[in-house]
């Protein structure tokens, strides 16, 4: 255990220094300024108003940045250190290779959520400051989403890391994976197929093995629970799972892909050449 | 004891190591030597765990694959080529010694010897460092833990010839305990140092040699030159040894060399051979 918490306290001071962490700090600090800066919690739309309104519109944006942002920094990790040599050395010193991997991802998941989490942080506390009334379930509920947006994701970079060669490869293949994930993204277009006599439950079990679909819908769920916008996939969904069974899918599945890459970049990276 | 046991790897067809059979027994200090492509950093690699291969490697009976934390807890090792560290040396120095069980004094203590200023380096990251002041660091870390098995990479390929004799003194302080494993693409770089001779040759060894063990590592040579005119080039190449002209006219110079630094010594000064009217080297 000691070996993993110096790993992942490398891999934190490593992210601290990166320029890539300042840009994506900078991005969702920016975002929630933004937002208060333009007035969202004045702005009433679906009947949101206040913080729900700027944590609905925070949740949507952070879905479309957050998993490419986690992807292409996080598939350099693995394939970035072998490819530069770091790993001859290091990987002289005495640390266990579940040690090494595990705390890497560890130290990463901390300063991947950390700063999205600090935003909606901050949000919330100056709104507290400003009298606003803070909806404290969709905030608990959003910070889960994101934690398992950010274990998911980077799972999936850990899993393309670890198979990938060269960083070139591994940014290509991570860039290929969240372009084919946003392709299959539109519940709506499901809805089309199951006009068009495709099996309603085959159509929806293809939908939401995409994790950006799975919290793309668990965000609407929270402002439209009969997820009206969706058209009639949302029968299908509500019917399976029910409002609450949903929500708690949402959690469980991309957490468990997440962890599910993971552990198979493990064992790829364990097997093979270090160096 | 280290042991090596029909050990092959390849590496898309290319079978870099084929059918190595070693054993290296404690206090023995062994040069590995080869022309490039000869398979010695795959060897070292595959005693590192840090290649999968055909045939067994044990260090004291354990494979260093699959008991890493405890064999490698056994082994300092200096790599040819400093890794790109975007860390500051502090924190490379904590990170190293927490893992090793060490006290990270020890490696300052170390570096300090080697002439490198530590405190003033502390929060500078690692890749910013010459060249030098890597490998120096290199060693020290490698060195300032009770590693009971040395493998270095070319280890004073870096190093001036002060920093050289202090390095050969800090080895000579572990003889008695470690097992040392010096690779080098030059048998007279680490002729010196060394017990035993393998040479590697396209994945196999061609030469397996027990060396003559006269030369110590602490031992120092008075070494004095008489020149036939002066010349600036080598003024500077003498310089750079620490070996001072004692006389008005610059012909004479005097000064003391690191004994197993003779040969590479040798080789500099007789680039110079017809400057050279009388030359000595005189165990102290």
């Amino acid at each position: 255990m000691k070996q993993l918490w110096l790993t992942a306290k490398l891999d934190i001071v490593e992210s601290l220094r990166a320029r890539w962490f300042q840009i994506y700090t900078l991005v969702f600090g920016g975002i929630v300024a933004l937002l208060f800066v333009f007035g969202l919690t004045e702005s009433r739309v679906l009947g949101f108003i206040g913080l729900s309104r700027l944590l609905v519109t925070y949740i949507q944006l952070t879905m479309a940045i957050l998993p490419i942002f986690v992807l292409i920094t996080t598939v350099r990790s693995v394939a970035g250190d072998r490819e530069a040599g770091v790993f001859e050395y290091l990987l002289s010193l005495p640390v266990g290779l579940g040690a090494w991997f595990w705390g890497k991802i560890v130290g990463r998941y901390i300063v991947v959520f950390a700063p999205v989490f600090a935003a909606m942080l901050g949000a919330v506390i100056w709104a507290t400051i400003q009298g606003i009334e803070v909806p404290w379930d969709m905030f608990g509920y959003y910070t889960a989403l994101l934690a398992v947006m950010a274990m998911c994701f980077l799972g999936i970079g850990m899993l393309i890391s670890a198979i990938a060669r060269s960083t070139d490869m591994a940014q290509g293949a991570a860039f290929m994976v969240w372009l084919v994930l946003l392709l299959f993204l539109d519940l709506i277009l499901l809805g089309v197929m199951i006009q068009g006599k495709v099996s309603p439950e085959l159509a929806v079990t293809l939908a939401l093995a995409n994790p950006l679909q799975v919290f793309r819908t668990a965000a609407l769920a929270l402002f439209d629970p009969q997820l009206i916008v969706l058209g009639p996939s949302a029968y299908v969904i509500l019917d399976l799972f029910g409002s609450t069974g949903y929500k708690i899918f949402a959690l469980a599945y991309p957490a468990a892909l997440g962890v599910l890459s993971a552990t198979i970049g493990y064992l790829i990276f364990r097997r093979g050449d270090l160096p | 004891m280290i042991q090596f046991q029909n050990i092959a790897k390849t590496f898309r067809k290319t079978r870099v190591l084929d059918g190595i059979d070693l054993r290296i027994g404690l206090g023995e200090r062994v040069a590995l030597i080869g022309s490039n492509g000869a398979g010695k950093t795959t060897l070292i690699r595959c005693l590192l765990g840090e290649y999968t291969h055909d045939g067994e490697v044990r260090i004291d009976g354990l494979d260093p694959r699959d008991n890493r934390t405890a064999v490698l807890g056994k082994i300092g090792f200096v790599p040819q080529l400093p890794p790109p560290l975007k860390m500051p040396v502090g924190q490379l120095i904590d990170f190293s010694a927490s893992l090793c069980g060490t006290d990270p004094a020890r490696i300052h203590a170390i570096a300090k010897r080697l002439g490198l200023d530590i405190d003033g380096i502390l929060t500078r990251q690692f890749v910013r460092l010459s060249g030098g002041m890597k490998q120096k660091l290199l060693i020290a870390i490698a060195l300032g833990r009770d590693a009971s098995v040395l493998v270095m990479d070319e280890p004073a390929a870096n190093l001036d010839p002060e920093a050289r004799k202090i390095f050969f003194d800090l080895l000579a302080e572990r003889l008695e305990d470690a097992t040392m494993i010096i690779s080098s693409h030059r048998l007279d770089e680490v002729s010196s140092l060394v017990n035993r001779v393998i040479e590697m040759d396209m994945g196999k060894i061609v030469l397996d040699d027990k060396v003559a063990d006269d030369v110590t590592l602490t031992d120092t040579l008075a070494c004095r030159i008489v020149l036939k005119r002066f010349e600036l080039a080598f003024a500077r190449a003498l310089d750079g040894w620490r070996i001072k002209a004692s006389d008005p006219g610059q012909l004479v110079w005097q000064g003391d060399i690191a004994g197993p630094d003779r040969l590479r010594f040798l080789g500099i000064v007789s680039r110079y051979t017809a400057l050279i009217a009388d030359l000595s080297l005189k165990e102290a």
